[in-house]
């Protein structure tokens, strides 16, 4: 991992709340995959959720911009809270980007109209101007001399970064990654967690589900462990990676941080 | 005396209107497919269920009980001195809409979940992620079985041809009465519905061709 200095000062209490979730739960059948979540993200902050699979992490992950409803509890991001279906709630996930662990970049279209698409259908902007901006970011991301291929014939890595910037383009208020690299090969995860980590010193506020911990440890504010369903313990990298309070943080580190 | 020859016209009257047939029906169908389809998939639950009888109701009718239903029904509660013409279309092009739309639905199937999901993350509309992101995905996997609907519109529409319409059937019928051979009648009769079936076998080809290309 390369070693990036990030800030990563505690952000003071009581600052912009930008996503609260309050007393969230959500069932799947018999399994309670969210129990009485409370978390609140403020504006600029980088949040890491961790924790072992099945913990219901990426379904946290999926309920802030309602891919996932819940059965109850209050999800609100920058005030307001989530809509039900419809126009309204498609103007919030507007400005939500999300990044998931398959990618799911647009198969049918250039990895250029995949970061065009939703400038040019959601906020209406016109086609040059979102062709300027597309490119712009593919650049940031380092993948603007593939602009004019289709997806399936770029690697993992670059597909993620694509789909990073097509989050980017809708300028959104806050990024979900759903297990950004999980689905990579090891030689390119470094160059998607590198893009992440960018974003994180740029200041954009993140919730990031992953299994990496060095990115936990250099870009991230505040780990978020999470066991069957609750959230287990809050704390800083530091404090979390060199002294985890409960029993099941110690027992998944130990696990995890063997070899 | 040869049937052919002799009734030229009357020939291309038939052949004309077979294809008049199809075409319009194919259309109303086609609309009304996608719009049903969008419905089974979407998330407002009374349009699923609409959606769902609508496909069930069609499919499992026999299309000469729906021309019935068309031809001696409708009009007596709800459009009289309806055109034949517009009767028949409509009862060949909803019928056929449920094969469209089940059809369609299997090709949205076979898109990844992931993609919609995708879609909806950036902010489209339910209309946007069907018409932008699923749709044009979902159409390579249904141009096949889309093929096969056409033809089967294309016989179906003889139906029509006993309900007042003038289409190759109602020809053969027509010359059959005028007491020609029927063996011949049906020789030139069949060979109209071919050089049409073929040649909407041949559209649909190139079509699935030309997709395969495209990605």
């Amino acid at each position: 991992m390369t070693e990036v200095s990030v800030t990563k000062d505690a952000i003071p209490p009581g600052a912009d709340d930008l996503v609260v979730l309050k007393n969230v739960n959500k069932h799947f059948g018999a399994l309670h995959v969210l129990q009485d979540i409370d978390l609140t993200i403020a504006r600029g902050e980088v949040v890491v959720v961790i924790g072992p699979s099945g913990s219901g992490k990426s379904t946290l992950c999926r309920a802030i911009n309602r891919l996932e409803t819940i059965d109850s509890g209050d999800i609100s991001i920058d005030g307001r809270p989530l809509p039900q279906e419809g126009k309204e709630l498609a103007r919030l996930r507007a400005d939500v980007g999300m990044v998931f662990q398959s990618f799911n970049l647009f198969a049918h279209k250039t990895v250029l109209e995949n970061v065009t698409l939703g400038q040019i259908k959601v906020r209406k902007t016109g086609k040059a101007e979102a062709e300027k901006k597309a490119r712009a970011l593919l650049d940031r991301v380092g993948v603007a001399s593939q602009a004019d291929k289709y997806p399936a014939q770029l690697s993992g890595g670059q597909q993620q970064r694509v789909a990073i910037a097509r989050a980017l383009a809708m300028d959104p208020k806050v990024m979900l990654f759903d297990e950004p690299t999980s689905a990579l090969d090891p030689e390119m995860i470094n160059e998607v967690l590198e893009v992440m980590q960018q974003l994180a010193r740029d200041g954009m506020t993140m919730v990031v589900v992953t299994h990496e911990m060095g990115f936990a440890r250099s870009a991230a504010n505040r780990v978020v462990f999470m066991a069957d369903g609750r959230i287990v313990e809050e704390a800083t990298p530091d404090q979390f990676f060199s002294n985890p309070r409960s029993d099941r943080a110690k027992d998944f580190l130990s696990k995890i941080l063997k070899h | 005396m040869n049937v052919l020859t002799d009734n030229l016209s009357l020939f291309r009257e038939g052949f004309i209107g077979t294809v008049e047939l199809t075409v319009v029906s194919g259309i109303i169908a086609l609309v009304l497919g996608v719009i049903i389809a969008a419905f089974r998939v979407s998330p407002v639950p009374p349009l699923r269920v609409f959606g769902t009888v609508w496909v069930n109701v069609l499919r499992n009718t026999p299309l000469t009980l729906l021309f019935l239903v068309a031809f001696f029904i409708l009009p007596k509660i709800l459009f009289p001195d309806m055109d034949s013409f517009v009767l028949g279309v409509v009862a060949l092009g909803f019928y056929t809409s449920s094969f469209i739309a089940e059809a369609l639905r299997s090709g949205i199937n076979t898109v990844p979940m992931g993609q919609a999901e995708a879609a909806r993350a950036i902010g489209m509309s339910f209309t946007q992620v069907m018409r932008v992101v699923v749709l044009p995905q979902a159409t390579r996997a249904v141009v096949a079985p889309m093929g096969s609907i056409f033809i089967a519109l294309t016989k179906n529409s003889a139906i029509a041809g006993s309900f007042d319409n003038v289409d190759l059937f109602n020809v053969a019928k027509t010359l059959s009465n005028d007491g020609y051979d029927i063996a011949m009648i049906f020789l030139w009769i069949t060979v109209a519905y071919l050089v049409i079936t073929y040649a909407i076998n041949g559209a649909f080809r190139l079509l699935e061709h030309r997709m395969e290309v495209a990605r």
